[in-house]
């Protein structure tokens, strides 16, 4: 199931992954579909494809439109006929608008459909709510077979997109819309399924996944050891498979855990975590998510998460209460 | 209602003006296809649609649904433009707060539901206007969809769903400017032959020049045309219409209007009104 990835460094490494994680997963995208021509790029009109690999690779490349649902079963034919296929959209539209094609088609029969999405959670920011994802997550998670990954940055993005080789089902792997902060300063271990901790601490725990939460956790872990709390903190880039033996051993070394995540309280990584710990290792757990209700606000990305309460302050306040 | 030609094109300048200016806002604004959709836009609000902008929910209105939920920069324009809310506030778009997102949102006065998500216009009005028809009320109903819109299944089955149920009183207004932001239409997913697809589907449907404001009115204030038929109107639009640097231009699908380039948009916008 998990394949183990490396990078050798790049010559600069902030320049060779600045801007949005989309753009990374579209040049990996197409050095990939280079070496294996099963791989084919199957596109909704999202924009920027017919520049960045269909005239590379036309033979590997289809636009269905503005027809998300269609695309679905598409891709699903496509796998069943041995090609690899990455199917694009936004991620509202593939976990809500073609939730039965993916569950059935794609889900059910094990294929192994790349379903890569943009605008996950809030980072459709101003577009509005018809653009949020803050239930994709949870609804792909509990789909037969799916693996879910949710990069924290372009460095990840990469990562995740090559690793994607080595898993046989289907794949959801969640980005976001603008460029986000690079999290990873340098080469990384990266295994699908595996936690990635980011900082040690043996009082609290707090479990992040996405470009903005990890980088909210990373923040939270400094102001937390001023106050002399070691706040350990695991990258849960997999909601699934979920790293059980990383929440395990978290539970019994730390006095709890605080997740983050930009996504909806319940039903996500969050929701996922407390299945884990409520089974292995009882433990106080506090969720850091958008609360329920359409959220009709207009804001950015970061604007949006602050109101929602996805914020370090909140994180650093929920995870000092734990250690009273 | 009454139509002043002079008025109608002067507002529609004005509508224009507005776009581009939600268009120079941080995040930029869909320029091309509110462009496109202006003039049909500021016909129905300022000549075809029995609303109230003091009582947006009144219970006599006509109902607009833009499907096209993201030419929201058109819609708040004309929503300015009518009076629902001041034209002050477009300046807001997009930024922290604001009632006006990149997509409508429900709690903006004049805005029936929240759009954005393509495809799911044309069945809200399908059933506003099935339940006006089963009350015997004479409110009538207009959707706006883009023409990439079409692509998406769940428009065919409300098409499916218009004349089966004898909805004449709705209107299907499609900004066919021809491009999305792949591409045109015709290279990413064919619609031709368009108007014979939605005769097939039993609408009456006319072909019009979606930039003539005079045949606008005229079509959209003597609908049904056919009785017990619902009517599809097929507006010939041209994307980033009246602004010659955005004119028909892929480009123009999202644009973030730095001042300077906000600046030759308004000159050519003025430009091209004084032709």
């Amino acid at each position: 199931m998990t394949m183990d990835v490396t990078l050798s460094p790049p010559v600069s490494w902030a320049e060779t992954y600045a801007g949005p994680c989309r753009e990374h997963y579209r040049r990996v995208l197409l050095e990939m579909a280079r070496e294996d021509e099963r791989i084919i790029c199957v596109d909704s009109d999202m924009g920027g494809f017919e520049d960045s690999f269909e005239p590379h690779l036309p033979q590997q490349y289809v636009n269905v439109g503005i027809a998300e649902a269609n695309m679905m079963g598409i891709g699903a034919g496509l796998a069943h006929a041995g090609r690899i296929p990455f199917v694009n959209t936004i991620s509202s539209f593939a976990a809500a608008r073609s939730c039965e094609q993916v569950k059935i088609d794609i889900a059910g029969n094990n294929l192994p459909v790349r379903i890569v999405v943009t605008h996950g959670g809030l980072s459709a920011g101003h577009y509005g709510p018809t653009h949020h994802a803050v239930e994709d997550v949870a609804i792909i998670r509990t789909l037969p077979n799916m693996t879910v990954i949710v990069p924290a940055d372009a460095v990840e993005t990469e990562l995740a997109v090559r690793a994607t080789a080595g898993v046989t089902g289907p794949v959801f792997l969640r980005l976001g819309r603008a460029e986000t902060p690079l999290i990873h300063q340098g080469p990384i271990d990266f295994a699908i399924g595996r936690a990635m901790p980011l900082r040690p601490g043996d009082d609290v725990t707090i479990v992040a996944c996405g470009a903005y939460p990890v980088h909210l956790a990373l923040q939270a872990h400094e102001r937390l050891a001023r106050a002399g709390i070691g706040a350990r903190v695991l990258n849960m880039h997999t909601v699934r498979p979920i790293d059980v033996e990383a929440l395990a051993r978290a539970a019994e070394e730390t006095k709890g855990i605080v997740t983050i995540e930009d996504h909806l309280r319940s039903g996500g990584m969050g929701g996922a975590v407390c299945e884990v710990i409520c089974e292995h290792r009882p433990r106080p757990v506090r969720r850091l998510g958008v609360g329920d209700g359409f959220l009709d606000v207009v804001g950015d990305e970061l604007e949006l998460l602050e109101a929602a309460g996805v914020s370090a302050d909140r994180l650093v306040t929920s995870a000092s209460e734990l250690c009273r | 209602m009454d139509f002043d030609a002079q008025d109608v094109t002067k507002r529609a300048f004005a509508v224009r003006q507005r776009i581009l200016e939600m268009g120079a806002a941080a995040t930029g604004t869909h320029v091309g296809g509110s462009l496109s959709a202006a003039d049909v836009l500021t016909v129905l609000y300022t000549s075809v649609l029995r609303v109230r902008p003091d009582e947006p929910d009144w219970p006599d209105r006509d109902y607009f649904v833009l499907s096209k939920g993201h030419a929201s920069a058109a819609l708040y324009a004309v929503l300015a433009e009518r009076g629902f809310i001041d034209p002050e506030e477009c300046a807001s778009y997009g930024s922290y707060g604001s009632r006006l997102a990149g997509h409508p949102l429900r709690r903006l006065p004049g805005v029936e539901f929240p759009t954005g998500s393509l495809g799911h216009g044309l069945s809200l009005g399908v059933g506003v206007a099935l339940a006006m028809r089963r009350a015997g009320r004479p409110n009538r109903v207009f959707v706006l969809l883009g023409d990439g819109e079409l692509q998406e299944g769940s428009v065919w089955e409300a098409v499916m769903a218009g004349p089966h149920l004898g909805l004449d009183n709705l209107t299907a207004i499609v900004d066919r400017n021809g491009w999305q932001i792949s591409g045109t239409t015709e290279e990413c997913m064919s619609l031709e032959p368009l108007a014979e697809k939605w005769r097939a589907f039993g609408w009456d449907t006319s072909e019009v020049d979606g930039h003539n404001l005079a045949v606008l009115h005229q079509i959209f204030s003597t609908v049904p045309h056919t009785p017990g038929r619902p009517t599809a109107v097929i507006a010939r639009t041209t994307k980033g219409r009246g602004v010659p640097l955005f004119e028909n231009r892929k480009k123009s699908h999202y644009v973030t209007l730095t001042p300077a380039l906000h600046q030759r948009a308004l000159a050519g916008l003025r430009n091209r009104s004084q032709k």
